[in-house]
Parts: C-alpha cells; sequence; structure tokens
C-alpha cells in the first residue's frame, strides 16, 4: 500500500498532488471516453460530499453573520460581523481558547512522544508483538463515549479508584472534576489513553519502512543506539511527525465528547465555572443550549480558523528545517 | 510509511484469513528497520502499557458487576461478580440500548457499503482515469481531510429538520456516506496494485468501462475495500458529535444512548458501567476477532480516519 511516495503529511500540507503516471497515450477517442467515465465514477463521491460537507461549510459562514435562532432557523436578521465582535469581547470564548489549548498540549505532546518511544520498543525482534500492538489499539476502537464513562468513574471524588490508590500511598484524595488544572489533566488522560497506542503504530510502520544501510552506515560510524535513534530514526520520521502533529492538533481544537460527558450528566457548561469547557464544547452550548445558531456558527469559524493557523505553521516550519538541512 | 506493493515482502504480522491478505504485505522488518533482540526493559515497559490500555475496560466489568454499595467499599473489589446480569437490566431500563445497538449496527452498516463502494469508484477514477481537473478534484478531496465537523453541523442541523429528519436514522447515515480519507486510500492502493496493462487488456477485448470495473478493479481491490471497511466500520460505530446532535435518547445510536445513561437523577455508576459495557461488547468482539487484520490496516493506512 503506497501512502509515503506522497507521504500524508505532505499531501495534507503541502496539497499538490500530482495525478500518477498517466497510461500510455490513447488515440484521442478513447481519452475522450475516458474523460466522461472519470466524471461518472467520482460524481457520487462529490454529489454527497457537495450537499452535506461543501455546502454546509459554506453556508455556515453566512450564517455566522446572522442572528439566527435554532427555534426559528429560516428566519434569522442579517447583522453583519456583530456576532464576531461578540465573540471577541465574550470571556466565555476565550475562557474555552485557553482551555482548548491547555488541554490540548496536555493531550497531544506527552502522547505522541510516548508514541515515539513505543513504537521504538515494538520495533525490537519479539516476542508476543501481535498481541502487543493488538492490545495497544483496543482504547482505540473503544468510543469517546465509554471511555470518558470510565474514566469519569476512576477519576471520581468519593469512590473512584485513583483517589483510593492516592489515598493508599498515603497523598491526598483529589476533587478531579471540580479544579481547572485536575480536570483537565484528567481530560488529558483519556484522550492519551485512546491515541497513543494508534500513533505508537503509525510511527512503528514509519520505522520499519527506514533503510537498514542508514543503521549499517550509522554503526560503522560508532554511532550508539541512543545516538542511532536521534540522527536515523527521527529524521528519517520527520514527515510523519509532522502528519501525526498536525492530525492530532485537528483533534484536540475539536475535542468535544470527553469534556460534555466527564461530570457524567452531559452538561455543556465544562463544570461549573466553565474550567475545562473546551471551544467546541462551547459551539454545542450556544447553538443547542442557547438556541444561538449563529454565534454558534461564529465559534466554529474561530475554530477553523485556529486549525488553518496551526496546518500553516507547520508548513511553514517544515520548509524552513527543510532548508536549514540542505 | 511503509511503502510496499502488496504482496512483495514477507510479512511479518500476515493478517489471517482472506480480508486483509493482500493489503497486509507490508514492508518487512529484517533490514528495514532497526531490530536489536528485546530486552527485559522493553518487554516490562510494553507490559505495562499492555495493562495500562486494557485496565479502563477490565474495570468496566468489575464496576458493572458490583453493586453501588460494594462498589464504595473499602478496599475496592478487584474481581468481576455476580450483579452483572441485574445491572445489564437495570441499564437496559434506564436507556433503549438494545434499540441503539440494532441501530448502530444498521447506521454503520449502511455507512461502510456506502463508503466502500463510492470511495472505490472514486478512487479508482483517480488512480487510473484521465479526465480534466483531476489535479484539483483530487487536492480538494484531501483538504476536506482538515476541515472539522463543527463548521458543517450548523447547516447540517438546519436541513434536516426542514426535511422533518430529527431522530431519524438516514440523518446520521447520509452526511458519512463518503470518506475523504477512503477516497485516498483507495486511490494510493489501485495506482499501484492494478497494473495499466490489466486495463488495456479488458479494453482491447471490448469490455466497457463499467464492466471493466466490476471484474477487473474490484477483484484487484478486495482487499483494501476489506481494510476500509473495517476501519469505516469502527469509526461509525464509535462516531459521537453528529448523531449527539440530530438523534435524541428516543431513537439513539449506541453513543446516544450511552451519553443518556448519566443524566438520571441518582447517576448509579455500576449500572453506568453496565450499560457502557453493553455499548462496548460488539465492538470488541469484532475486535478481538479482526484486530490483527484492523492494526495492519492502521499501518498501511496510516491516516486518521
Amino acid at each position: 500500500m503506497t501512502i509515503a511516495s506522497q507521504s500524508p503529511a505532505e499531501a495534507l500540507v503541502a496539497a499538490p498532488l500530482r495525478p500518477a503516471a498517466p497510461p500510455p497515450p490513447p488515440r484521442r477517442r478513447r481519452r475522450l471516453s475516458q474523460n466522461r467515465w472519470g466524471y461518472a465514477y467520482v460524481a457520487p463521491f462529490f454529489l454527497v460530499f457537495g450537499a452535506f460537507s461543501l455546502y454546509p461549510f459554506l453556508y455556515t459562514a453566512w450564517v455566522s453573520l446572522h442572528r439566527t435562532s435554532l427555534s426559528d432557523i429560516d428566519g434569522g436578521t442579517f447583522v453583519g460581523l456583530e456576532n464576531y465582535r461578540n465573540l471577541l469581547q465574550s470571556e466565555f470564548f476565550w475562557n474555552a481558547a485557553r482551555n482548548t489549548l491547555t488541554i490540548g498540549v496536555l493531550a497531544t505532546v506527552p502522547q505522541l512522544c510516548m508514541a515515539l518511544g513505543l513504537a521504538h520498543l515494538l520495533n525490537y525482534k519479539l516476542r508476543g508483538r501481535t498481541f502487543f500492538r493488538t492490545v495497544m489499539l483496543m482504547p482505540y476502537a473503544t468510543s469517546i463515549a465509554a471511555a470518558t464513562l470510565v474514566f469519569a468513574q476512576l477519576f471520581g471524588r468519593d469512590y473512584g479508584l485513583i483517589n483510593t490508590a492516592l489515598e493508599a500511598v498515603g497523598l491526598e484524595r483529589i476533587d478531579w472534576e471540580s479544579g481547572t488544572w485536575s480536570s483537565q489533566f484528567a481530560i488529558a488522560v483519556i484522550v492519551t489513553w485512546r491515541w497513543t497506542g494508534y500513533n505508537a503504530l503509525i510511527y512503528l510502520a514509519a520505522m520499519q519502512s527506514i533503510p537498514g544501510e542508514l543503521y549499517e552506515a550509522a554503526e560503522i560510524d560508532g554511532a550508539s543506539r541512543w545516538k542511532q535513534f536521534l540522527h536515523v530514526t527521527i529524521p528519517s520520521l520527520r514527515p510523519t511527525i509532522v502528519f501525526t502533529i498536525v492530525v492530532s492538533t485537528i483533534g484536540a481544537v475539536q475535542l468535544f465528547g470527553e469534556p460534555l460527558l466527564f461530570a457524567g450528566n452531559g452538561t455543556t457548561s465544562g463544570g461549573s465555572s466553565g474550567q475545562y469547557q473546551t471551544l467546541g464544547l462551547l459551539m454545542y452550548q450556544q447553538g443547542w443550549s442557547n438556541f444561538h445558531i449563529g454565534q454558534a456558527a461564529t465559534t466554529a469559524w474561530a475554530m477553523f480558523m485556529i486549525i488553518l493557523l496551526v496546518v500553516g505553521l507547520n508548513a511553514v516550519v517544515g520548509r524552513l528545517r527543510a532548508r536549514a538541512d540542505r | 510509511m511503509t511503502i510496499t506493493l502488496p504482496g512483495t515482502g514477507t510479512t511479518e504480522v500476515r493478517p489471517v484469513g482472506r480480508a486483509a491478505d493482500g493489503a497486509g504485505g507490508r514492508a518487512r522488518k529484517g533490514r528495514g528497520g532497526k531490530s536489536g533482540k528485546a530486552g527485559p526493559v522493553t518487554y516490562t515497559v510494553l507490559t505495562l502499557t499492555a495493562l495500562v490500555s486494557i485496565f479502563p475496560l477490565y474495570w468496566t466489568v468489575v464496576a458493572g458487576s458490583h453493586t453501588n454499595a460494594e462498589l464504595a467499599a473499602s478496599p475496592p473489589p478487584f474481581l468481576p461478580n455476580a450483579s452483572l446480569f441485574d445491572n445489564f437490566a437495570a441499564a437496559l431500563d434506564q436507556a433503549p440500548i438494545g434499540k441503539a445497538i440494532l441501530n448502530s449496527v444498521l447506521v454503520s452498516g449502511a455507512i461502510t457499503v456506502g463508503t466502500v463502494l463510492f470511495c472505490t469508484l472514486a478512487g479508482f477514477a483517480f488512480a487510473k482515469l484521465q479526465f480534466r481537473g483531476r489535479g484539483l478534484l483530487l487536492a480538494l478531496v484531501v483538504g476536506t481531510m482538515m476541515v472539522p465537523t463543527q463548521l458543517s453541523v450548523i447547516p447540517l442541523f438546519m436541513m434536516i429538520a426542514d426535511l422533518q429528519w430529527v431522530n431519524q436514522l438516514q440523518a446520521v447515515i447520509l452526511p458519512t456516506l463518503v470518506s475523504a480519507f477512503g477516497v485516498f486510500f483507495m486511490r494510493q492502493y489501485l495506482i499501484s496494485a492494478l497494473p495499466n496493462e490489466l486495463l488495456e487488456a479488458g479494453r482491447v477485448d471490448g469490455a466497457s468501462t463499467f464492466r471493466i470495473f466490476w471484474s477487473i478493479v474490484v477483484p484487484v481491490a478486495r482487499p483494501a475495500m476489506a481494510v476500509l471497511a473495517m476501519l469505516t466500520f469502527l469509526t461509525a460505530w464509535n462516531e459521537f458529535f453528529w448523531p449527539i446532535i440530530a438523534l435524541t435518547t428516543a431513537n439513539p445510536t449506541v453513543q446516544v444512548a450511552l451519553a443518556g445513561l448519566g443524566s438520571g437523577y441518582v447517576p448509579q455508576q455500576s449500572v453506568i458501567m453496565a450499560g457502557t459495557l453493553l455499548g462496548t461488547l460488539p465492538v470488541l468482539v469484532v475486535f478481538t476477532i479482526l484486530g490483527k487484520q484492523i492494526v495492519g490496516g492502521i499501518m498501511q493506512g496510516a491516516v486518521k480516519g
């Protein structure tokens, strides 16, 4: 399976995709018939995509310029950029943006580092390697809802296993849900639990495609194992690492299910003082608890802008590094 | 990411069963990576990781099989107990989990069939057919992977409200019927797996393009289709954000039902855990059977669906 001939990172970040090697130049008539058929084959995809993704995507921008209520979704008053002004002046927005950032960092940085280390270990000659790989992927197969409900129980204040364990080793119980850092940490743990094994497998797949000669050459130069990891493995994985950073960041910006269910009852406020309300949750609250659809659309666009910013930054940094390497 | 033609290279985790067999060909470790022998530290760390991966699931069983009072005891119980079925009954009473599982099977099944079919069609065209604007359209497909779901749910909700589809299963099936990742995945596979000579031969024999698709492309694409089907089913089963908006607990998928479990007046931890277990059991069973293939599929696809 090729993915890396055009590494997904490049594909995602740099986007220009060259079509594959064209088939031998056919005669004119055949090309014409192929032409028509090509559109027929991609038509179902683009019809569904156009109706349920592209059109809604653009229409969200239009909605964000209106004061629209959920109870009267077709009638709204055009208010220009008022929703955007309100958003930027809203402390709820900045609170959610801050939380999204801190939870995002807490959830992705340790996660990707651990995944890299685990991939390195999984790459050794190993007994039961299939077992380890499969078990590490089990959290990925568990849904957000299921994982969050279990972890909410484990992090419970009174009877949660984690507090019981803390007490057993002589530490104090923590009211995980009500504290800012503790709740954000707990949510980051859920995300990390679900995705670490998955990312480890992605890194492992990339590691296995590194040519052995690179390591042989490094060994001849007398490089230690650690040096080899640092100077052969990591640079070879760079496109994959960039790719996982981008994908994890997109996921982190959209974080929604974990904070929604962490208190157990699906409240949209993200804790009594909004201590773990994320942008995704704020948008849901604006639209489906406060019925202000226009404002929710504005938040959605803000999320998209943040994603574009991060992806763009990654592309720029990647390009600068590539230039520096040359 | 691994670049191996299916079938080349000795597979080390060769997926058993026909499903992912061809697609299972991956770069072999051997010289293709550092491969010292694992020491005791490696085994210890990996075993610990495996335990951490499994423990929350195991705890679901433990917590779901005790009464609330037993759970609150000190020290807490660590082995499953007899109350499991009472708790199952209570959970089924509190949330329509049976209906939810049936709905989830229907929804995930329909999404899987649609996604695999449409993505194979489009992937084939992008890989092997010439048409104007192909590069641009493909860039559009890949670009959409960056757009968050949140950006389309508002108009989508307005749309299904207009169509009176709120709480109807088609509301969660139709928007998810295609996936950009799937198109890209099938294209990448078919570029290398489908020889142009085979298509030419079909053409010389006078087969229509449609015929060529069914009798040449689909047989070649089958291994990748199986991988895409597994990943799509798993993703569809676990889909959370849009179903929460489009459905209610009156006609839920599993995730919607689970989200509703904790909202009772007196949330009972053991009942919530029993319900979570019920809703997760089907995927865990599938995962136990097909885990190897899913691992292989993710390592080949290496793109978050």
